[in-house]
Order: C-alpha cells, then structure tokens, then sequence
C-alpha cells in the first residue's frame, strides 16, 4: 500500500515543497506539491532516491586517523563521537573560551536550531555561506531600505518586464520562479537580459545586451541616467519615500548611454530602445537586484545601482512589481517558539569583527571568510573549534589551500554532513546526517505573500547509521551542559513545542503539506508604506547614513575593469540546471547527465588557440592548473572563460566526480582577501587564468 | 491509430532534461538507459539574440513496429491504444529491437539484463494519470494528448 508524505526537497537550497509516494520503505514517486508546483520538480529534485541510495557518502560517524586530509578514518559509534567533539569542544571551552568556537549553516529555513546550538554553548559566533553568495546584494538592500535582500520578493508573474544582470533565472532555477517568469512571458511580458555569454535565460530574452565582463554597473548607471533625463520615473514615489535624490542626479550626469555603450560594447540606441520600453512598462517593471553577486569590486554597487532602478520605477507594493513578504503576524498569526530567542545573546564581540570593527555590515551571520585571517592572527581571540553544517567552505569559498593553511590553527574541526564535502574530508570527525528523505526536521514559518508553516518529514528510514541534526545537535547540547535549551527528546515533542502558542498541531500539515497562514494577499497602501521602510531615517536613503559614516560612498564613481593580460582570460563560473553547486556531483543519475564541467571559450579564441570542441585545453592560475575539455561558444565575451562551478573534487571515495572536470574555486589564488569592503562579498571573478591547448590531445598512438 | 502523442511546448522548454531524470526515477533505472531526451543544438546568435530549438524524443510507437516481429519470444507488444511496450517477463535481452529501431527507443537496463522503453507510463494512464515526463516537467512545457479520429 502506498503512502502519501508531505515534505521539502532537499537536493538543492530552493527547497520546493513536495509529495512523494512511499511503499516498502522506498520511495516510488516524487512530484512538487500540487497544490504549490502543479506537480512540477526539477532534475535534481527527481534524483533524490538516487542520492539515497548511493553508498558513496559517509555511512557512519568517521573520526580522522592520519594527518588531515589523507583520508584514513576510524569508524566510530555516534556515542564515540559525540564524547570526542565534546570533550575536545570542553578543552577548547576551558582554554580559550566558547567564543574560540564558530560555527557556520549552508542557510535556508531550518537555521533556528543552528544559532540555538553555538549561542547555546556561549559563542557569538554564527556564520554562514553568503560572503560568496548573496552579500553584495542583501548589504545594498540594506542600505537603501533598511530591508535584507530576503525583505523584499518579486511579483514577476504580474510584471510587464523583467530586467536581469546575469541573473540566470532559468538555469539556476527555482520551480516556482520559473514557471512565474513563463506564465509572465505567456502573457506578453518582456525580459531584458544582461550578460557575458548566451544562456538558455537569454534565449527566452526579448533584449540581450552581451556585456564586456565587470560592467554591469556601468549599464545600470546609465540607464538611471537615461530614465533620470527622460523623466521617466516616478516622481511622486521619489519625492515622498527617498531622499538624497539630488545628490543622484549630480552624480549620475556623466554617466550617459553614449558612454556606457562603449563601456560595455553594446549599442546606444538599444540602451535607449531599453529605457523607452522601461517608460512604457513601469512601474510593473522589475530589476532583479542580482543573486549570486560576490563577482566583481563593483558588485555591492552594482546591486544598489539595480535597486536605485527599482525605486525610480516606484515599484514597491505594486502589483507585478517588488512585494513585501508578510509574517504570520500580518494575518494575525501567532508565530513559532525559537529556540534561538530562549538563550540569552552571547556578550562578547564577534570574531570576524562584524559588529565592532565592520559596524556597516549585518551582524546576524556575520562574514565566513573573515574568520580564517581571525585564526591565523588570533586576534580579538584565537578561532580553535569550526563545526560546519551541510556547508563546505573549501569548495564554496575560493583559495582552499589559503583556508587549510588557515583551518591548521584550529584543534577541532566538525562537518555535519549527509554527503562527503572537500571541507569534511579535512576535518577530524565527520557526523554523517541522513538525507533530506530520510530525516525530519523542525517546523519553520516561511513568510511571502502568502506565509504558511512548512516541515521536512521523513519519507523512508535512513539505509545508513546516519541520524537527523535535531538528534545530533541534541546529543552534543546534552553533553555539553545545555541541553536545557533543547527542550525535547523526540521530534514529536520538538514540534509540539514550536506550535505551543499557535492553534496548530502537526497533524494540520496533513492535508496539503503546509499550514497556509493567510490565503488572500494584500498590498501594503502608499500611506501605511512609511512605516516600512526600515532605515534610521524612515527615507530610502539614496544615500545611505550608515556606508557614510563607515567612510564608505553610496555613489561610487565608475571604474572601469581590468582587461586581462596577454595570454589570459577572465574565469567567469555560473551554474548548470542539473547540478546544485558541489553537492551533487556524485549523484548517480546527476552524474550521468552532466559528468563533468568545461571550459567555454569564445570561438574567435580558440581559433586562435588552435582548439576544437571537446578538445582539452590546460586551464592554470598561480597555483593551481589543470585539463579540462573545451566547449566552443560563439558569443561568450573574448575576454572570459566560462565553467559550471562544483566539480574538479578530490574525494577518493565520490568515485564518480574524483577528478572529474575542473575546479574554479581552486584557481582562485589569492581572492580569499579580495573583499568588497562595502558589500562584504568576495570578488570571485576578479581571477584570470592561463589557457593554453593541452599536450592531453593525442596526436599519435605507438602502443602495440 | 495511436491514441495518444506527447508535444513539447518549445515556448516554454528550459532545456533542464528534468523529464529525462523523473522518466529513470519513475522507472527504477541505472544509469544507462535514458528513456526520452531533450535534444537541442547549442546556442547560435540570431541577430544578437542567442537561440536553440528543443526537440523531445520518446519512443514513437509507430503503427506498425519493426521491433514487434523480430522479438523472438514476442515480448514486445502493441496496444489498441497503440502503445508499444515489451513484456518483461518475456523478455530475455536480446536487444534485436534495438538493432532494428531506427530510433534507439528499445535500450537496455544493465540491472535486469533485459530491455525497457517509453510506455507512456502505461500503468499511469490507466489509472487516469498523465506520464511521469509530463507531469513532473519543471516549466509544464510537456503535454499529453488524447487523439480522436475525425
């Protein structure tokens, strides 16, 4: 008999609600939540029983016998590890402090047990992966409304045009989003899109501008300048919500389209076709502030350009514009228990420096990569304990030998992990987590136009000794002395606990896989819409008091990027369809779709490098190098080489990505200091690499 | 006459190859056989625009099969409704259906040692369900037809 379990996905971090059939304890069926996805689910999604099945991750707690990094292992007991890491966490405690302990969360909804578990042992520090990810563009969000890039969704469905700066929405994909960005093109919409090369986003394009890479920011000025000189904007928006508008004008006044497209090696007048088109459209207008935007120096700039172009547009709270997303409490909700809110906030100062030394940053996560200069110079304190959670630093941030040289200062490093990552294979303990269809996971309230409570629930019991995080991170509080602050033994009493002040139970998800909170969306009126705006002035601050008072401009003049040098090419990375990142490399079924990554490399390029399609070609920075096959592409800028990020891994035991394809992370030497100190992104794409064709090609073959 | 055919809406395809992966995943396969496909060139610039066309390929249960009668132990069989599907207790993975079919639409499961092809997911439709490639496509850009005679 088969039975129906409501639960998220987990292949990637869009986590889309889904449906899945089980009989015998194995999964038969998976779909996206009909009443949410229509059934829709991506490719990753669909290789989640693969992921399950696959013995090729850690199968039971590890804890490291040589040297870091060489792989031997013993297999412990879970009881044998938890007593490791907590006695080792005791000696760290004891020493130096809990603040010498960090820890960091791959994100998502679930992140309220994870603060709950460091600040419970006495440390302030919580971390994540945004320095390399969304930063840029959550910091000029901030700065301009007061709001985080997460304060602010997008109505694209209901938009009239949708502008996107490499924001490769159909590629690096959200089920929903897609089908929003579709229903829009459906329905006559217009999409403008902006990048470096041609991708499947570009071939659904009503515009695309092929861009020089690194100019973004000049595109974005320009057009304010063009929208700004056409009056084209909305007045009364800007006059009532925004000040420093002035000082915008006089900035923006060299910025012309003329100038841009030289800059960016795109026509004038299809800037001015763009900008009249904007005229027509607004203010269902919608510019995508960016996603992954920890790319070039100018990146935090750029992302505030964008949302300047937002505000010109007037489109907050405007249907097919930019939305607000409401809580439980804005349809008189009662909201969840925290187990993060019950600690009281460690006192002492973070040790990234976020907070005192970097006050224009957002503390709550603070920034990774800072710590790793914290543990070589110990200084407010020495960094000793790293425990990551589903999260891998040394393939996520660029430069993993400056992190190693970096992480051998510390005296335990934890990763929490249903899969072997490049991190976990250098740490001293791994504690396999079971996958996403085989765990449950607490309730989280996911706020939108329409909020709702959503829950992971365990399809299929794991095959391998692997345990849920709730039990680990239970296991380690109770032996670590706060286990007071996990008030539960079972995830039953887990969630009871989390709805004991709403009206629901969990039986409640039982019907459509969520509990909706709120079923009819409201738009916040022009008058309420004040009140919003979270900055110190209750203004849009167009330029904002707090990047002034860090010395920093909110109107950075334009500087044009760096040609590469002779012989070498900008290393551009993005994202395929069919891979989240590193995490599924080694999926059976992902594997075989897309086994490795290549080098996208103009043709004009390669006709000159004297390379063919499929052909490898030896790709080097200044420490790192390796073979890779060619892929020739007709409009990738000649300045860029492009590769799909995540493969390239070491794992001896992922025996399918061992190897296969290239890393770009490791060819990022020396960018693990290049931080965009407005932002707090890493600059990820101000990397060239030498490309040469490789001596790999065979020319002849003498074996008998 | 065929009763059904799927279309792939090329409007709304991302060329994800989702429908490939929930075709393996609904039918328990290893990697090796790849059940329908998305096909398109790579992308060529179309005054400055970059543009591909997506082609999905399924088995075409043709009218009158060449892979029915050279199965020697008839396992492979047609449908009124026209579907071509092969009996795998039948079946003893010969691939003879494979060397015959213009399209490589027979393919085989190195796990059973036999051959599997697209049945429309057979047991789906006769439960009133749609395919697994269509209904679980990411951009509901594929779509099932009921034929009628006119």
């Amino acid at each position: 008999m088969r039975k129906t379990i409501w639960s998220m996905c987990g292949m990637c971090t869009v986590r889309c609600p889904i449906r899945v059939e089980v009989e015998d304890n194995k999964v038969k069926w998976i779909e996206g939540n009909p009443h949410l996805l229509n059934r829709a689910l991506c490719g990753k999604g669909a290789a989640g029983p693969a992921l399950v099945a696959d013995g090729e991750r850690p199968r039971q707690p590890l804890i490291r016998s040589g040297p870091r990094g060489s792989g031997r292992w013993d297999e412990v007991s879970w009881d044998t590890a938890y007593d490791y890491i907590a006695e080792k966490l005791h000696a760290i405690c004891k020493e130096h402090g809990p603040e010498s302990v960090m820890m960091s969360f791959r994100g998502g909804p679930f992140g309220d047990m994870i603060k709950a578990f460091i600040h419970g042992l006495g440390s302030p520090n919580f971390t994540n992966h945004d320095s390399t990810c969304g930063r840029n563009v959550h910091h000029a969000s901030l700065s301009l409304y007061g709001l985080g890039r997460t304060d602010l969704i997008y109505d694209i469905k209901n938009s009239k045009h949708l502008v996107l700066f490499g924001r490769n929405i159909l590629a690096s994909l959200r089920v929903a989003e897609v089908n929003q960005v579709l229903d829009m093109l459906d329905n006559g919409g217009r999409l403008t899109y902006v990048d470096v090369r041609p991708t499947l986003t570009g071939v659904k394009a009503s515009r695309f501008f092929r861009v020089r890479p690194g100019t973004d920011y000049a595109l974005a000025l320009a057009t304010i300048h063009e929208l700004i000189k056409a009056e084209a904007y909305d007045k009364e928006f800007i006059e009532r919500f925004t000040s420093g508008f002035d000082q915008l004008v006089e900035f923006i006044k060299p910025y012309d389209s003329k100038w841009a497209a030289k800059e960016c090696g795109i026509k004038q007048n299809h800037i001015m076709e763009f900008v009249q088109e904007l005229a027509e459209d607004r203010p269902k207008v919608i510019f995508h502030p960016g996603w992954m935007l920890s790319r070039y120096s100018d990146s935090f700039y750029a992302s505030r350009a964008l949302h300047v172009l937002n505000i010109l547009m007037g489109n907050l709270e405007v249907e097919g514009g930019q939305i607000i997303p409401k809580g439980p409490g804005d349809f008189g909700y009662k909201g969840l228990q925290s187990l993060d809110a019950q600690i009281p906030k460690p006192t002492q100062k973070r040790g990234d420096g976020v907070g005192w030394k970097h006050l224009h940053f957002d503390k709550g996560p603070g920034l990774f990569h800072l710590f790793y200069e914290t543990m070589v110079t110990k200084d407010p304190y020495p960094i000793k304990g790293v425990i990551c959670y589903r999260h891998d630093p040394l393939t996520c941030f660029p430069d993993p030998e400056a992190q190693k040289k970096a992480l051998d200062n510390t005296d335990l490093l934890v990763s929490i992990d249903a899969h072997y990552s490049e991190f976990g294979w250098y740490s001293d303990v791994i504690l396999p987590e079971c996958t996403y269809l085989e765990r449950d996971s607490m309730i989280a309230a996911q706020k939108g136009p329409k909020p709702r409570l959503i829950v992971r629930r365990k399809a299929v019991d794991p095959v391998f000794d692997t345990k849920p995080v709730w039990e680990i991170l239970k296991n380690l509080a109770d032996r670590l002395n706060f286990g007071q602050y996990f008030p539960y033994n079972t995830i039953e009493e887990l969630w009871e606990w989390q709805l004991k002040n709403t009206d629901f139970s969990i039986e409640d998800f039982a019907e459509k896989g969520f509990i909706p909170l709120g079923d009819k969306p409201f738009l916040i009126e022009r008058d309420k819409l004040a009140s919003k705006i979270k900055t110190e002035s209750g203004k849009i601050e167009l330029v904002s008091k707090k990047l002034s008072d860090a010395n920093l401009p909110s109107l950075k003049p334009y500087e044009s990027p760096q040609a590469p040098p002779e012989g070498q090419f900008r290393l551009i990375f993005g994202r395929s369809p069919l891979h989240s990142h590193s995490h599924t490399i080694n999926n059976p079924i992902l594997h075989e779709m897309m086994p490795e990554n290549t080098l996208w490399i103009n043709k004009r390029i390669a006709a000159k490098l004297g390379v063919s399609e499929g052909e490898y070609v030896d790709v080097s920075s200044k420490d790192y190098g390796g073979p890779i096959k060619a892929r020739i592409s007709e409009q990738l800028h000649p300045e860029a080489v492009y590769m799909v990020h995540g493969f390239g891994r070491e794992i001896p035991l992922q025996t399918r990505s061992f190897n296969a394809g290239l890393s770009d992370q490791k060819l990022m030497s020396g960018l693990l200091d290049k931080m965009d100190p407005a932002g707090g992104g890493l600059c990820l794409c101000e990397c060239f690499v030498t490309v040469k064709r490789s001596t790999k090609n065979p020319k002849r073959r003498v074996e008998l | 006459m065929n009763k059904y055919i799927i279309r792939l809406n090329t409007k709304r395809c991302i060329g994800c190859h989702a429908c490939e992966i929930h075709c393996k995943t609904n039918k328990e396969l290893p990697p090796g056989p790849i059940l329908c496909e998305i096909r398109h060139e790579p992308l060529r610039m179309v005054k400055g625009f970059p543009k591909t066309i997506t082609h999905f390929k399924s088995c075409h249960h043709c009218e009158d099969p060449l892979c029915i009668p050279v199965c020697p132990t008839e396992s492979m069989k047609k449908r009124d409704d026209g579907i071509v599907y092969i009996d795998e207790e039948k079946c003893i993975g010969c691939m003879s259906c494979a060397d015959i079919c213009p399209w490589d639409s027979p393919q085989f499961n190195p796990e059973t040692k036999k051959a599997v092809k697209c049945d429309y997911c057979m047991d789906r439709l006769d439960n009133g369900l749609k395919p697994a490639c269509v209904t679980l496509c990411t951009a509901h850009a594929l779509q099932l037809f009921t034929l009628q005679a006119v």
